[in-house]
Parts: structure tokens; C-alpha cells; sequence
């Protein structure tokens, strides 16, 4: 049977009595949001500026040209943080973790290091270059987490995924360190990158992103079903003919392209698939072919605001929004395993 | 019959203490050695003679510089530092009863760091007022993990997991007082990231030495308790351990060396975590390895800052190193207890 099949045999899709309401404050939100990255800043500018700067490309004043500076890092944002949304919902079903997320299990650190070494012996400058890199080095630590998390009894629970990731990240991070103090030319462009800024976004790299987003999001929404069967257990899965291995593998890779390419261009940024799936979870249930677009939206919402945040804490200079949301989320990730059930860990 | 298995069992035990003694010697061994290598190695090698003159109040041009304001507080730094991040840790270890739940696992480190950085960079205070805010700080941070992990059935993974999520957050803290205090100089993060003992003064090392003489030696004399309460609540309280008092002292200890040790070299990475395992695989069970640990962490740290100071070409900060050491460490112990199924 295939997914389309299963698809059609799902319970047409629920949507909660209040959802218009929740889709039109999250809209709200993102248009906030949207204004306020555009707008704050160390140099705040008023609504005229952000009139003129939009949609009167013949005004040529200073304000207006921050203004114009500022669009594309905000989409840049926006992408990003749906993005790790995505990956966050994605290898929480597939690992059927609820602490799976792509900065606890050390995918980041991997793809860090695998660019810091491509910086450092490979001289390498160009988007596609650290995606290539970011993306091989996230699959292996990926693999590698999973791995050693899933050894012995019960597979892979919660606890033991999470400290597997930890102690990768640490390793990995501490080789991240030594390669990186003796060479001080590739320091300033490895730092700035390291913690997680968006500050960076570009068009040409947003341009080199997209791609990857569109294949990552649109095997999100159609696996979304088949992972929905998924979250019943393995063999319920099986039972309603999904191929419980291939659909793993296929969400496993969709969700590391995501992060990997994410982690590419902004730096790790962590606990965004965190805070953006389980803020989605309480509010509008478990179905996964609402989770996973939502999860993009209120990943975009959060990390922007995070961004903002960023800016406005660090000023004049900036707080990079790795920072930021690793302050925000890690309280999350201390609330769920307050939560969590002794035995599921 | 009965006289031959307890003529057996002491033998045993005999055993064992000889084995302790011998190990324990052996490290005593090797840390002086450590020491006196810190002393006598640097971008000068000056003869024995001479450093010894130097240490004696010489004034001898360029030794006396050298042996005395840079590689003496250097090696004193190392070597208290080790001596109580080994012991903290093990502490935590044997009375959590997980070797992963030790200071550096669960954010009490990045607690007194965090507090360190705000009080150096921020307030620009003196070296007292550091060590009392570190200390502060990290037992905060013992009373926030202890009163999170509280609740209806205690479990040990959940505590972990809470600290892991406390740390994210602490470091979070300090990479983001760093970036205020406009001092995001490498040496400077590096120093309260994974820890540095580059820069060590002398000034800086009355409160270390301090806590150390006065807490390392009431953990010793508690550490037969320690391993009694590794046994767990019950039979501990039922062999007579105040189970609660012991447990606040040890804590209260522990946490006061430590965060001493972190306001002055920053949290070394992993020493606190490797020092009791190993020590432990090295002497045994059987008796406390309190001793050992500590003296493990010493030449942790110091082996680790030869091995940064002149093993490459690149001075590497000590921290990076123990990081490098403890990880994959970290990783096998990992997987060996999933194997087990102790997680």
C-alpha cells in the first residue's frame, strides 16, 4: 500500500474548533514579528522609513536603506527558523523521541565541525561548499548518535539519546576548539558563524537555501501521514502498511538536510524544533500533518523574535540568536523532563 | 572452616590495601614529578641549580621571572585545581551513585563560571568577592537542579537531563556577559568556556588554597560514609550513616572547592568527570578512593597542560586538551553502560 493509499484510509484531517483562530494569531505574530526585524535594531527607524524603504524604492534616505539592509536577513530568518521547525517534528516521529531535537543530539556540533575543518585544511568560501560539508557532517553524527543512543535495552530512549548527543557534542566540540585556536585567519570567519547568527543572510544565500528547504519541507507534508501511523508503535505502522524502515530513513534524511543546511549558513542554532513542535503539540494535538506546518510558522516566529531579542539585548553590537535561543529553550527541554514519565526515560 | 574464609576474606582485603597503597603512592609519584616537569620546562630550560635558587628568593636575572611569576602559580593552579575538581567529582559521582552526574555534566561548573565572568567583567571585583559569588553561584545551582528533580518519584536520568538543560542555559549566560563586557577575546573565553590555567597569578590563589586545605580534608575523613551512601538510603542509615547531615556536608564541601577552582581556572573540561572513574579502575573497590581521585585530577590537569604547552606547535589552553582526552572517554562510557542497561 502506498502512502496515498494510507492517506486515504487516515481520518480526513481534524482541525480543532479554535484552529482559524490559533492560524489567524500566529499570522498576526509572523506579520509582527516581520515589522519588528525590520524596524529594531541598534538603530530603531520609524513607520515612514519602513514605508519608503518598502515600497518607495526611488527614496534614497538613510533610514530607508537600513530598512532595505534588514529584508533579506529577516527572510533569511524566517527560513531558517522554519526550517529547524520542520527537522524538530520530523526526527521527534521518527525517533519517536520527544527530546529529539537537532542541537541535543549533536547534529549541529557535526555539521560545525565538518565546515571548521573545511575552513581550516580546505580553504573553502562558497554556500555550496559549507552546505556540502554541513550536510555530510550531520548525517554521520546523526547516524553516530542514534547509534550509540539505541545500544542495549528498551532502543532508544529519551534519556539515552539525549546524553549520547551531549557526549558527541562535547567531543566533537572540544576537536572544533583545538582546530580552531592555531589559526587565528580562519577564527574571525568561524566565529561569527559559530554560536548561530543570521546576521549573515544574504541573497546569494538565501538563494542557496531555498532548494534544499522546499525538498526538506515538501517530504515533511508527504510523510506526514505514514508518521502519523508511525507514532502508533512499529508494528501498528506495519500493520497499516507503511514501510516503517524506508519511511525512516526518508524523514531521517529529510530532517537532516533541513537542520544541516540551516546549521550551513546560520551556525548551530539550538532548541528551535524543540520550543516550535511541543508550543505546536499543546495547543493543537498530535497530527502530524498539523504539527509539521505549524512547527514551520511558530519556528519562524521564534526565531525571529529570538533574532530581535538578540539585537536589542546586544546593543550596539548584537547577541547572536544562538544564544538567545538556547536561553529561551533550554528551560523547555528542563519542563519535559520534568514531565516525563520515569520509565519512558 | 569458618576461621579458613575469613582467613580468606582478610587476605583479600589485605590485598586490596596493598594495592591501594601502592597506587596511591604511585600517583603521589607521578604528580610531584608533574610538578617539578611544570617547573623546570618552559621557552628556557634553566638548569635544576638555578630554578632552586630562584624558588628560595634568588634573585637570579630571568629565572627568578620566569620560575616564579609564570610557570610556580601556573603549576600551584594546576595542582590545587586538580586536586579539587578530582574530588568534587568523585563525590558526586559515588553519592549520586552515576558517574555521569558530576559538576561537569550538570551545569554546577557553568553556575560558578557564569557568576565568575559577571563578577570579573561586569563588576570588575576583587578576587574575595569572585570566589564568594562562584561559591554562591553553584550552590544555587545544586538547590535549582535538587529542587527540580524533586517530585513524585526521584530518578537519576531525569536529574541529568535537567542539568544538561541548567548548562545550555549557564553557557548561554556567559558567552552572552562575555559579549557585554566587550572582552570576547579568545583567551578570555576560552578561560571560562573549557578553562585556562594560562595567566595564573599569585594573587589569585590564597582562596583556592584556602578551600582546599580546609574542605579536601573533611571529604577524606567523611569518605567512608561516601561509600557507604553509595550503597544506597537505606542500608547506609541502617550501618549508621547520618545519611542527610553527611550529604550536606559533602555537598557544602564539594560545591565550595569547586567553585573556588572554576573562579580561578575556569571549569577545566571533563577533570572532574574523569578523575573518579579512573581512580577507581585503579585501585579497586574497597576502600575510599577519595585520595586517589583527587591525585588523579592533579595529573590530569597538569599532564594536560605539558601536553597543550609544548606537544604542538600552538600553545593549546589545558581545557582543550582534557577536552579531547575526556570525550571519548565520556562516549565509552556511554556505550558501556547501555550495554549493561544502567541507564
Amino acid at each position: 500500500m502506498s502512502h496515498s493509499e494510507l492517506k486515504n484510509k487516515q481520518p480526513a484531517l481534524h482541525l480543532p474548533r479554535y484552529f482559524t483562530a490559533v492560524l489567524v494569531i500566529c499570522l498576526v505574530l509572523l506579520g509582527l514579528c516581520i515589522i519588528a526585524s525590520l524596524v529594531l535594531g541598534s538603530k530603531a527607524v520609524n513607520g515612514q522609513a519602513l514605508i519608503d524603504g518598502l515600497f518607495h524604492p526611488d527614496i534614497d534616505s538613510f533610514d530607508a536603506n537600513i530598512i532595505r539592509k534588514r529584508i533579506s536577513r529577516t527572510v533569511f530568518c524566517l527560513f531558517c527558523g522554519a526550517a529547524l521547525g520542520v527537522a524538530g517534528a520530523l526526527m521527534q516521529s521518527v525517533t519517536r523521541n520527544p527530546l529529539a531535537d537537532p542541537s541535543i543530539l549533536g547534529v549541529n556540533t557535526g555539521a560545525s565541525l565538518f565546515v571548521v575543518c573545511g575552513i581550516a585544511f580546505l580553504n573553502i568560501n562558497t554556500a555550496n561548499q559549507y552546505i556540502g560539508l554541513a550536510l555530510v557532517g550531520s548525517a554521520v553524527t546523526a547516524v553516530f548518535v542514534f547509534g550509540i543512543g539505541s545500544m542495549g535495552r528498551g532502543g532508544a530512549t529519551p534519556i539515552k539519546l539525549v546524553l549520547a548527543g551531549a557526549a558527541t557534542s562535547a567531543a566533537l566540540s572540544s576537536l572544533v576548539t583545538a582546530i580552531m585556536i592555531p589559526r587565528s585567519y580562519a577564527m574571525d570567519q568561524f566565529r561569527f558563524w559559530q554560536v548561530g547568527s543570521v546576521g549573515s543572510g544574504t541573497w546569494s544565500g538565501i538563494g542557496a537555501f531555498l532548494p534544499f528547504l522546499i525538498i526538506g519541507v515538501l517530504v515533511a507534508f508527504l510523510t506526514a501521514p505514514a508518521l502519523n501511523a508511525l507514532a502508533l508503535g512499529d508494528d501498528v505502522a506495519t500493520g497499516l502498511g507503511v514501510r516503517t524502515g524506508t519511511l525512516r530513513l526518508i524523514a531521517a534524511l529529510a530532517g537532516v538536510l533541513l537542520c544541516g543546511v540551516t546549521t550551513a549558513l546560520a551556525g548551530p542554532i539550538g532548541f528551535i524544533g524543540l520550543l516550535s513542535t511541543h508550543l505546536v503539540r499543546l495547543i493543537l494535538g498530535p497530527d502530524l500533518r498539523l504539527v509539521i506546518p505549524m512547527s514551520a510558522v511558530s519556528g519562524a516566529i521564534i526565531l525571529t523574535i529570538s533574532d530581535v531579542l538578540g539585537r536589542l539585548i546586544g546593543s550596539p553590537g548584537e547577541l547572536e540568536v544562538g544564544v538567545v535561543t538556547a536561553f529561551i529553550g533550554a528551560p523547555v527541554l528542563i519542563l519535559l523532563a520534568k514531565k516525563a514519565k520515569v520509565r519512558s526515560l | 572452616m569458618r576461621d579458613q574464609s575469613l582467613e580468606f576474606i582478610m587476605a583479600g582485603r589485605r590485598q586490596r590495601r596493598r594495592r591501594w597503597i601502592v597506587v596511591t603512592s604511585l600517583l603521589a609519584v607521578l604528580a610531584i614529578a608533574l610538578c617539578c616537569a611544570m617547573l623546570l620546562l618552559g621557552n628556557t630550560i634553566y638548569p635544576v641549580k638555578e630554578v632552586i635558587r630562584a624558588l628560595s628568593g634568588e634573585q637570579l636575572k630571568g629565572v627568578s621571572f620566569a620560575v616564579n611569576t609564570i610557570r610556580l602559580p601556573r603549576m600551584l593552579a594546576g595542582l590545587f585545581a586538580g586536586f579539587a575538581f578530582g574530588i568534587a567529582g568523585y563525590t558526586f559521582q559515588t553519592m549520586l551513585r552515576n558517574p555521569l552526574a558530576n559538576p561537569n555534566v550538570i551545569g554546577i561548573t557553568s553556575g560558578s563560571s557564569a557568576a565568575a565572568v559577571f563578577s570579573i567583567v561586569v563588576l570588575h571585583a576583587s578576587e574575595t568577592f569572585v570566589s564568594i559569588a562562584s561559591v554562591i553561584a553553584g550552590l544555587v545551582t545544586v538547590t535549582i537542579i535538587y529542587l527540580l528533580s524533586r517530585g513524585r518519584a526521584f530518578s537519576i536520568g531525569r536529574l541529568i537531563l535537567i542539568g544538561i538543560g541548567l548548562q545550555a542555559m549557564l553557557d548561554a549566560v556567559i558567552s552572552y556577559l562575555l559579549l557585554v563586557g566587550a572582552q570576547q577575546d579568545i583567551p578570555a573565553a576560552l578561560r571560562w568556556l573549557t578553562g585556562s590555567l594560562n595567566g595564573s597569578q599569585l594573587r589569585e590563589l590564597p582562596p583556592l588554597v584556602v578551600a582546599v586545605l580546609v574542605f579536601a580534608p573533611v571529604i577524606i575523613m567523611l569518605g567512608k560514609h561516601l561509600d557507604l551512601l553509595e550503597l544506597g538510603e537505606q542500608s547506609a542509615s541502617s550501618l549508621g550513616v547520618a545519611t542527610d547531615r553527611t550529604r550536606i556536608i559533602l555537598i557544602l564541601s564539594s560545591v565550595f572547592m569547586l567553585a573556588i577552582a572554576t573562579a580561578t581556572t575556569g571549569p577545566i573540561a571533563f577533570v572532574s568527570f574523569l578523575a573518579g572513574p579512573i581512580a577507581r579502575r585503579l585501585t579497586g573497590a574497597g576502600f575510599s578512593n577519595v585520595i586517589p581521585a583527587g591525585l588523579v585530577g592533579v595529573n590530569l590537569v597538569l599532564a594536560a597542560d605539558l601536553i597543550g604547552q609544548f606537544a604542538f606547535e600552538y600553545r593549546f589552553p589545558v581545557g582543550v586538551i582534557t577536552g579531547l582526552l575526556g570525550a571519548p572517554y565520556l562516549i565509552f562510557l556511554l556505550i558501556q553502560m547501555n550495554r549493561k542497561g544502567e541507564l
